[in-house]
């Protein structure tokens, strides 16, 4: 086998987006086409995905990992981009949002998290980023007479550019000391020595990072993209970007700085920290859903961190699980968000949702299952993935960090809480419109059946990531 | 027995909630199934209940029935089983539960379907919590009581609902999150989390203190402990009555037991260390809330407030060590939960035919309402703990064990029977006794045959427990002799047994 076989799943999904893109340029009025096309390609990219893993390899001189855990993270993307694409198709058509450019920028941001996720190499690595982050741009600001959405996207571009342009400089400084961009080269000249300025280009590489996974205090786009970009953007800015940044920081924390964990477990704890109180606090005040799901992500990615700051095995499964747990957890409340119309206008303010229980005592129950998983209750879900954080983080004897990663999560349970009471106990509105399309109920009943339900197995997700971080020392 | 028959008395009730997630109809019938099926199901519960007690083997201290699955990979087994001391907690949940869905017909009167489901869903919970023998699994089921709880006072209570539905999530939850952390911790030093394997170890005197203070951050805002208690008011009075009924004579009974089970078996040197602390949130809570609940216009609020005191009395016979104020405790406990769910029935019968809870308001109901009255004295005098109801066997072991231990506490504490002796016969009196100030108490209807049939099982209990109290004792008391000889063998004290 030469090399080139192993990045089949790129080599696919590259050429479809080429072959979609001249069939959108040609055909007329295509986006009903090409979405299904798109949708079908990521399926059938899964199982290429899945067959790839054969055996652990880095390719391409070192730069290119095709190993358990990129294909896990693999998997996981297409399949979070998968339910995006489903459950958003009525609202696109609603909003008018229906040109062909829209899946097709999905695909080639997916192609640019396929990089991320899998990149050995801090080149490699900053391509994918630019390439996600651009079609992100664009999708933010797709809906052009908007003019919230407009906004969203040239602020997320702007800041989007600044974050790329201090991860670049972090890289050179690396590459200044170190003679290459390659993680094993980095590793292996950081083993040996490490000096100040050396630590410059790690915390402006960990920058750049943290603001593509909008951790506090780089989180300040995420609010205003989240609120300004069209509903079903912010739903696939809620999921796929967020395991393609996570993949790559445990990735370079855990491979190429694996030797100076002392120097940046300061950083990541205190990022850890910020994150979850300041998603739990900033949220409180929110009216709107679409800003209180960024917040409540800020605060969830606050988690993830705190279990990668352990450095161990078990730190990155948890972290890996809880991500997953929460990719469920925001399949289903996006699916939620976007059942919200009446006579096609959608809404967004918490205050719209009183007494919805009683109009749609299903669509409630979903919604308050999924809101009292967010805050992590026993049993759903969300409470066994902030439980496999927490013990991983005081296994690594990080007592006080889990002591303020439970008081946030009482903290965010209020604001949680306070939409389930405006669901259940406040006075019911006019009733909102009734679904028709299958693609959402099928999100909404998938998500709120695993989270319902997960405590019959627990250790379900666990095996599975328990494969994909064998890499990990 | 290869039948798990613990987990059968534990999932039954939620058998019963998917039941009613199916139940589709008119309202008319969708609220004739679902009485009769949550009826069926709390009952076949209570008779399993009943059956495990006379399977029960009251010679034996360890664990009975116990049934033990793998659930998350090398990790953690669910795993129960009962000792007497659960078994007794088990009797009184599955009792009150279908006394609690008798009472709704008249309490609630919107939602029935949804409300039973919760009721149903807590009496799972509540069973899960007294019969789980991993300490994960215990917290699972003891926090998962917060969601239904959260329901039920949010969408039935009365007009602050809201902002206690809200003080009592949050309060809760801020307690179990200090116990989530110690059982993570146990669970990554000792490398088990099984409570029988535990009770044996000897945990490491150094991290005792800290781990007793993350199980009682969550037990002392469940008791409630005087000064974590002001949750418990505002969702009593809340509450619809069937909700404070499960309120006050299960949900409050969790942390009791928790005591037991958990702080005094596992981390002995801390409880001894900390057992002054107790001592003094016990006292301030028997003669503070007691004071307090003097002064109560709201006939709800003012249980509630004697049920802090009640409960303050449970925290001191825990914390003697020894077998005369455990047994108490617990007795105390079970009586509280009949008599203090006897009192709320009450205040539901009147508060039903005239819808307030103002004291002021009443005033001369034995004119109109005999029966009533009779039934409501016995109650009042079994909670103030007159001898022959049951409520004085608990006091009086309690009492008992506090003399042995500390004469200055015990002291303080029968004032606070004197005290509950105040306000429960000043409330008898404005309620009952006096001149018809209010017009409306000339429109008072005496008891259905129904409330009656209710109350005079409750009073029956009552009196039978009160003059042979050892159908309670006889059951626990292998399993508490259990608890101290173990205490004594981990802390080499010299603690005296029950005699």
């Amino acid at each position: 086998m030469i090399e080139i076989d192993y990045i089949y799943p790129e080599i696919f999904l590259i050429l479809s987006l080429l072959i979609l893109l001249v069939l959108g340029v040609f055909k007329k009025n295509s986006y009903d086409l090409i979405k299904k096309i798109t949708t079908i390609c990521f399926l059938i990219c899964i199982p290429i995905v899945y067959l790839n893993n054969i055996n652990d390899l880095v390719i391409f001189k070192n730069s290119y990992a095709v190993d358990s855990l990129s294909n896990y993270l693999k998997i996981l993307i297409l399949i979070s981009t998968t339910f995006s694409l489903i459950f958003t198709g009525d609202y696109i058509k609603i909003q008018k949002l229906d040109k062909f450019e829209y899946p097709l920028l999905i695909l080639s941001a997916v192609i640019g998290m396929f990089l991320m996720v899998s990149s050995n190499d801090l080149i490699g690595l900053y391509l994918g980023i630019e390439l996600q982050s651009l079609s992100l741009y664009v999708l933010a600001s797709i809906d052009r007479e908007s003019e919230k959405s407009t906004e969203s996207g040239v602020k997320y571009f702007v800041l989007g550019a600044l974050s790329s342009g201090l991860f670049l400089y972090g890289c050179s400084i690396i590459y200044g000391f170190t003679g290459s961009t390659n993680y094993y080269v980095i590793s292996e000249s950081l083993k040996a020595s490490t000096n100040i300025p050396i630590l410059f280009g790690i915390i402006f590489v960990i920058i750049g990072l943290a603001f593509k996974i909008s951790a506090v205090p780089f989180h300040m786009w995420s609010p205003d993209v989240y609120e300004g970009s069209p509903t079903s953007v912010t739903s696939f800015f809620a999921l796929a970007p967020k395991i393609a940044g996570l993949g790559a920081i445990i990735r370079i924390l855990y491979i190429c700085f694996e030797n100076i964990y002392v120097e940046w477990k300061a950083i990541i704890i205190f990022i850890s920290i910020a994150s979850m109180l300041l998603g739990a606090f900033a949220a409180i005040g929110q009216t709107n859903l679409k800003r209180l799901m960024a917040y409540s992500s800020i605060s969830h990615i606050g988690y993830v961190l705190a279990s990668l700051t352990t450095n161990t095995k078990d730190g990155v499964i948890s972290a890996i699980s809880y991500l997953n747990i929460y990719i469920i957890m925001m399949i289903s409340s996006f699916a939620c968000i976007l059942l919200f119309k009446r006579k096609n206008i959608y809404f967004e303010n918490i205050n719209d949702l009183s007494g919805l229980s009683k109009n749609h005592p299903v669509i409630a129950f979903c919604f308050a299952a999924t809101l009292f998983s967010l805050a992590g209750i026993p049993p759903l879900a969300g409470f066994f993935a902030k439980f496999y954080v927490f013990k991983s983080v005081i296994e690594a004897n990080m007592i006080f960090l889990a002591i303020i990663g439970l008081i946030a999560s009482v903290i965010s349970a209020f604001y949680y809480l306070r939409i389930v009471k405006i669901m259940y106990f406040d006075d019911q509105k006019d009733k909102f419109d009734e679904v028709e399309t299958l693609g959402i109920k099928f999100s909404i009943l998938v998500s709120s059946l695993i989270i319902l339900f997960y405590f019959i197995s627990p250790s379900f997700i666990l095996e599975f990531v328990e494969v994909a971080s064998k890499i990990i020392n | 027995m290869n039948l798990p028959i613990l987990s059968i008395l534990i999932f039954l009730p939620l058998i019963g909630v998917f039941f009613l997630v199916f139940t589709k109809g008119t309202e008319e019938f969708i609220i004739k199934t679902s009485f009769k099926v949550s009826l069926i199901t709390s009952v076949l519960t209570f008779l399993i209940s009943i059956f495990l007690w006379i399977n029960f083997d009251n010679s034996i201290s360890s664990f009975q029935f116990v049934h033990e699955k793998k659930w998350i990979k090398d990790f953690i087994n669910y795993k129960v089983g009962i000792d007497g001391i659960s078994l007794v907690f088990i009797l009184l949940t599955t009792l009150i539960v279908p006394i609690c869905i008798i009472s709704t017909i008249n309490s609630v009167k919107f939602r029935i379907k949804e409300f039973l489901m919760s009721l149903l869903l807590i009496e799972t919970l509540m069973l899960g919590v007294f019969c789980s023998l991993d300490l994960f699994i215990f917290f699972l089921f003891f926090e998962a009581g917060l969601i239904p709880m959260f329901i039920i006072i949010g969408i039935w209570g009365g007009e602050k609902r809201v902002y206690s539905a809200f003080k009592f999530f949050l309060y809760t939850l801020f307690g179990s999150v200090f116990m989530l952390i110690a059982i993570i911790f146990i669970f990554y030093e000792y490398g088990t989390l099984d409570v029988t394997k535990l009770l044996i170890l000897d945990i490491d005197k150094n991290y005792q203190n800290y781990l007793w203070l993350g199980f009682f951050a969550s037990f002392a805002v469940k008791t409630p402990m005087w000064p974590f208690h002001t949750w418990l008011p505002d969702a009593h009075v809340e509450a619809p009555t069937s909700g404070s009924v499960i309120l006050a004579a299960i949900l409050l009974k969790m942390a009791g037991y928790g005591f037991i089970r958990f702080s005094i078996g596992l981390f002995p040197h801390a409880s001894i260390y900390f057992a002054p602390l107790i001592f003094t949130l016990s006292i301030i809570a028997i003669i503070y809330t007691s004071l307090i609940a003097l002064m109560q216009q709201d006939m709800k609020k003012l249980i509630a407030y004697s049920s802090v005191a009640h409960m303050g009395f449970v925290t001191l016979g825990i914390f003697v060590f020894n077998g005369n104020g455990l047994a108490g405790s617990i007795f105390q406990m079970i009586s509280h939960g009949i008599v203090s769910a006897a009192l709320f029935l009450c205040v539901g019968v009147v508060y039903d035919r005239m819808h307030s809870r103002k004291i002021l308001d009443y005033g001369g109901v034995v004119n109109k309402m005999p029966r009533f009255s009779t039934l409501f004295l016995i109650f009042i005098l079994a909670s103030i703990g007159l001898p022959g109801t049951s409520g004085f066997i608990g006091e009086f072991l309690i009492l008992l064990g506090v003399f042995k231990n500390n004469y200055f506490v015990a002291l303080i504490a029968a004032l606070g029977v004197v005290l509950s002796a105040c306000y429960g016969l000043w409330l008898y009196k404005r309620v009952i006794f006096g001149k018809i100030v209010n017009s409306r108490i000339n429109e008072l209807v005496d008891l259905n045959k129904k409330e009656l049939l209710v109350l005079t099982f409750l009073v029956l209990l009552s009196l039978i427990l009160g003059v042979y109290p050892n159908i309670i004792l006889d059951t626990v008391s292998v399993s508490t002799n259990n608890i101290i000889y173990i205490f004594n063998e981990k802390t080499n004290i010299k603690m005296t047994f029950n005699d």
